[in-house]
């Protein structure tokens, strides 16, 4: 890479590299590169970013072919922000610019966007694995004084992440191992320990590491004794490799405190992932920008937003599908996820109530979305699953819930009634659980599967043959698809309520009877199931006990419990108990 | 039934008067709380406004609900003795900001009794907000489905299954016999400043309520208006206290009206309250044509 031109600043030449021509209505990117890194690093991310940007990067003192200090201290953190100043006012003197930046890289822009040598110069930060040090120095302090064990757990396993910062401030050392083979033998360790091949050793790789010590030896210790408290109204985008092997990502948890206007999004990436995710990189830091420049928050990002009031919930930016969420155990799912901290997809059949369900999450402090679908339809589940993971990315738990409900003699019930049952209680739950779950394993996510299945399932009764059948396959469905998700660490759950009150005892299909009758039986099915008062919340509750303690089959109510044990135990008596006539 | 009471329009405006007095003490006491204050305190501010501006018996002494207790959570949902539980009055709840209220009062003037519920917060709460919009369909339901002499059970019914829809609790459950309404008569006045009340109910309104009661039971008519096989008849003419309560979570909100029932038509007392103004002003209230 050849620079395009060189900037001065304060007796440095720094040399400046740029993709794509400023344009008026072009934002400009400017891409700051961390340690033992030069401006090389972002080549694939700028080379993308590029067909729709003006991007700049530059080579930060010491590294690439920018000149070298002469002495530690003109490595200060005030001396770099005054270099990226210099960039920003030499590529883009009329607008302000988006700063994406790595590593060291994102620590000296914190420094730039928390102070006031570049107000108005900057229009939005993406930050990716580089703290501010005062902030991490506010990190420390608070969780060592809160005597909570967990919390100085937290601080030791960071110290451990950060083991070379502390070999950084030995005389000698550091420079001298970079100048003795390890600049050779980086390429290959990045190959051995972050699994990223093909590296282009970069020829300026010997100084890069040896003076890039000094931005440690200049700063760290400085800043980490005298911190001050840095504060920010920029929109700022944090970028999360949750494989980082030099940060922990609690270090990111007092944010919010400094930072009012903060998306944070996580991405299964090691810590350079600009060089293993190119793709990724632009595309999230291309949404940020567009987002700043024209106001629209795309899904996504929405579900990125930090809100304070969902911090330390259990389900904190999750991301749950639920199919018949429109009433019933699945809106009292998405109500008690939302609760939680999670983000909500409430798919129902009527629009309406799913769009209710959303609203209702909402209030409760989620970002709803609510979709139209038949669950039984392969066509409609498939529109669903694409618009999930273009949007939003791969759920992190699905409730394949919808259900109905059919009874009557065996021969009374028509192939129509059966093929209706079984189209939505079962090839609901098949397609719900295949196409979500391999987006889970193409996106390395630990997901969770719960499929609502009913007592039903083990339950014989000489009146409920369809729909009992369609609940046992569920049972059995789950049971298989739980073993070889299992692979992949993606959970499957199977949960067996009891007589809960919901709408399905209303629409509930009585076979072999006429309209009145029909409806007589719905009212006294519903009778019934008041009476024995068994509530959805109490169904969902299991469902989240599920998900939380990763249970594999859950009865709820005390006659699931019952008949399972039947079943079980005394299943001869379980077949003769279902010849009694008990229907409704 | 016989010789049902239709109220004159005489007696209509002695009725509305008590209203407004009821609605003008509920939003006068809202104004002067502050955070801090407990339910006791601002129960017994609003029993002085009411004093202060002629009433002279009440059919309850006012109550003022905080916090989850406006959705009925915790003790005072317990329903055992009918749901007549001590829990209901005021107690040392003390308000906090963003918190919502209900204050609900029932003074009588001259013999006419008004029975009305009132929510809101200091500051915002967002659930609330929303509460309080969906309240309109609920006014809207009942009325259309009086005019359409419906038995009231069934229209109880109606308005357990909106709450379903909209996915809140009906709360009026909560209240003794899960009152969705109740019947208010006319009182003699008899010029006297103050009257016998116990356990902070009026005893004449009581006790009208107990005659009524009775002769419910002896013409197939039940003074309360709930979802059971009771109140499976059609609306009877008069006045009835009607009181929507719903609960999302831990917020309730309310409003408590009287509508009248004639022999073929029904209307509601007054378009002139508070809840009815905050539609307008957000542009969901529509006047009838």
């Amino acid at each position: 890479m050849t620079p395009s031109q060189i900037v001065q600043s304060g007796g440095i030449e720094l040399a400046v590299y740029e993709w794509g021509k400023p344009g008026k209505k072009k934002p400009t990117i400017v891409l700051v590169h961390g340690y033992p890194d030069a401006a090389s690093v972002w080549k694939a991310t700028a080379e993308i970013l590029s067909k729709r940007y003006y991007v700049v990067a530059y080579d930060v003192r010491g590294a690439g072919r920018s000149t070298t200090p002469d002495h530690t201290a003109a490595y200060a953190l005030d001396h770099l922000v005054a270099d990226l100043a210099a960039v920003v006012d030499a590529t883009s003197p009329d607008k302000p610019v988006h700063l994406v930046c790595h590593d060291w890289g994102s620590i000296q822009c914190w420094e730039a966007v928390t102070t006031e040598r570049m107000e108005g110069r900057i229009a939005s930060y993406t930050s990716i694995s580089g703290p501010s040090i005062d902030h991490a120095s506010y990190w420390i302090m608070n969780r060592l004084r809160s005597g909570s064990p967990e919390k100085i757990a937290q601080v030791g396993r960071q110290l451990a992440h950060s083991w070379y910062i502390g070999m950084f401030q030995l005389p000698v050392l550091a420079p001298a191992l970079w100048k003795g083979g390890l600049d050779k033998l980086w390429p290959t360790l990045l190959e051995k320990v972050e699994g990223i091949g093909e590296v282009e050793a970069s020829p300026t790789q010997t100084r890069d590491g040896a003076n890039g010590v000094n931005l440690y030896r200049a700063n760290f210790v400085q800043r980490l004794i005298n911190p001050q408290e840095r504060r920010t109204e920029l929109p700022v985008q944090l970028i999360v490799p949750r494989g980082d092997k030099f940060m922990v990502q609690e270090i990111w948890d007092d944010l919010p405190q400094w930072v009012p206007n903060l998306w944070r999004r996580e991405v299964d990436a090691g810590h350079w992932l600009q060089v293993s995710h190119p793709e990724l990189v632009a595309v999230q830091a291309a949404e940020f920008v567009d987002f700043v420049e024209s106001g629209e928050e795309t899904p996504a990002l929405k579900r990125a937003r930090v809100r304070e009031e969902r911090r330390g919930k259990p389900h904190s930016g999750k991301l749950v599908v639920i199919t018949g969420a429109g009433s019933g155990f699945g809106r009292e799912t998405a109500l008690l996820f939302a609760e939680a901290g999670a983000d909500i997809i409430a798919v129902d059949i009527n629009l309406e109530a799913a769009e209710r369900t959303a609203e209702l999450s909402r209030l409760l402090g989620a970002q709803a979305w609510a979709r139209q679908t038949d669950v039984g339809s392969i066509e409609q589940m498939q529109t669903l699953a694409s618009w999930v993971e273009k949007e939003l990315g791969a759920p992190d738990i699905v409730v394949n819930n919808a259900g109905i409900g059919v009874a009557g003699s065996f021969f009374d019930t028509s192939d129509a009634d059966w093929e209706r049952v079984l189209r939505v209680n079962l090839w609901g739950v098949i397609h719900g659980s295949r196409l979500f779950g391999k987006q889970m394993i193409a996106a390395g996510k630990r997901g969770h599967i719960v499929n609502v299945a009913s007592m039903g399932g083990f339950t014989p009764s000489r009146f409920m043959s369809a729909y009992n059948t369609s609940k046992a396959a569920v049972m059995m469905l789950s049971d298989c698809i739980r073993a070889e998700l299992a692979d992949h660490k993606i959970e499957v759950s199977t949960i067996c309520p009891g007589l809960s009150i919901t709408n399905i005892t209303q629409s509930t299909r009585f076979v072999g009877t006429t309209p009145e009758e029909e409806t007589r039986r719905q009212q006294n099915a519903t009778k019934l199931y008041q009476k024995r008062n068994l509530k959805p919340q109490t169904i969902a509750r299991a469902i989240l006990d599920a998900v939380e303690h990763k249970r594999a089959e859950v009865p709820v109510g005390v006659e699931a419990h019952g008949s399972r044990l039947l079943s079980r135990f005394f299943p001869a008596l379980s077949r003769r108990l279902a010849r009694l006539d008990v229907a409704p | 039934m016989s010789e049902a009471w239709i109220p004159s329009a005489g007696e209509l405006a002695g009725f509305r008067k008590a209203q407004r007095l009821a609605y003008d003490c509920a939003e006068a006491i809202s104004a002067e709380m502050k955070p801090g204050m407990t339910e006791r305190h601002v129960a017994a501010r609003m029993k002085e406004y009411l004093l202060d501006h002629g009433a002279d018996d009440c059919f309850h002494e006012p109550f003022a609900w905080f916090g989850d207790r406006t959705a009925f959570r915790g003790l005072i949902a317990v329903k055992q003795l009918g749901g007549f539980n001590p829990a209901f009055y005021p107690g040392l709840r003390r308000l906090e900001e963003n918190m919502p209220f209900i204050l609900d009062c029932a003074p009588t003037i001259q013999g006419c009794t008004a029975d009305i519920g009132y929510c809101g917060v200091i500051g915002h709460n967002a659930i609330l907000d929303r509460l309080m919009d969906d309240l309109i369909e609920y006014r809207q339901l009942i009325l259309e489905q009086v005019k359409a002499r419906r038995p009231l059970a069934e229209i109880s019914r109606a308005v357990d299954a909106l709450c379903a829809k909209h996915g809140y609790d009906p709360r009026h459950k909560a209240y003794p016999f899960e009152t969705l309404a109740h019947r208010i008569e006319k009182l003699r006045d008899d010029g006297k400043k103050s009257h016998l009340k116990i356990a902070n109910f009026g005893v004449r309104n009581i006790s009208e309520l107990l005659r009524d009661k009775i002769r419910g039971a002896r013409e197939g008519w039940n003074p309360i208006w709930n979802s059971s096989d009771a109140s499976q008849h059609v609306p009877t003419p008069g006045l009835w206290a009607v009181e929507p309560h719903l609960g999302f979570r831990d917020v309730g909100a309310k409003w408590e009206e009287l509508l009248v029932v004639t022999d073929s038509d029904a209307f509601w007392l007054d378009d002139d309250v508070p809840h009815v103004r905050r539609w307008a002003q957000r542009g969901l209230w529509k006047q009838a044509a």
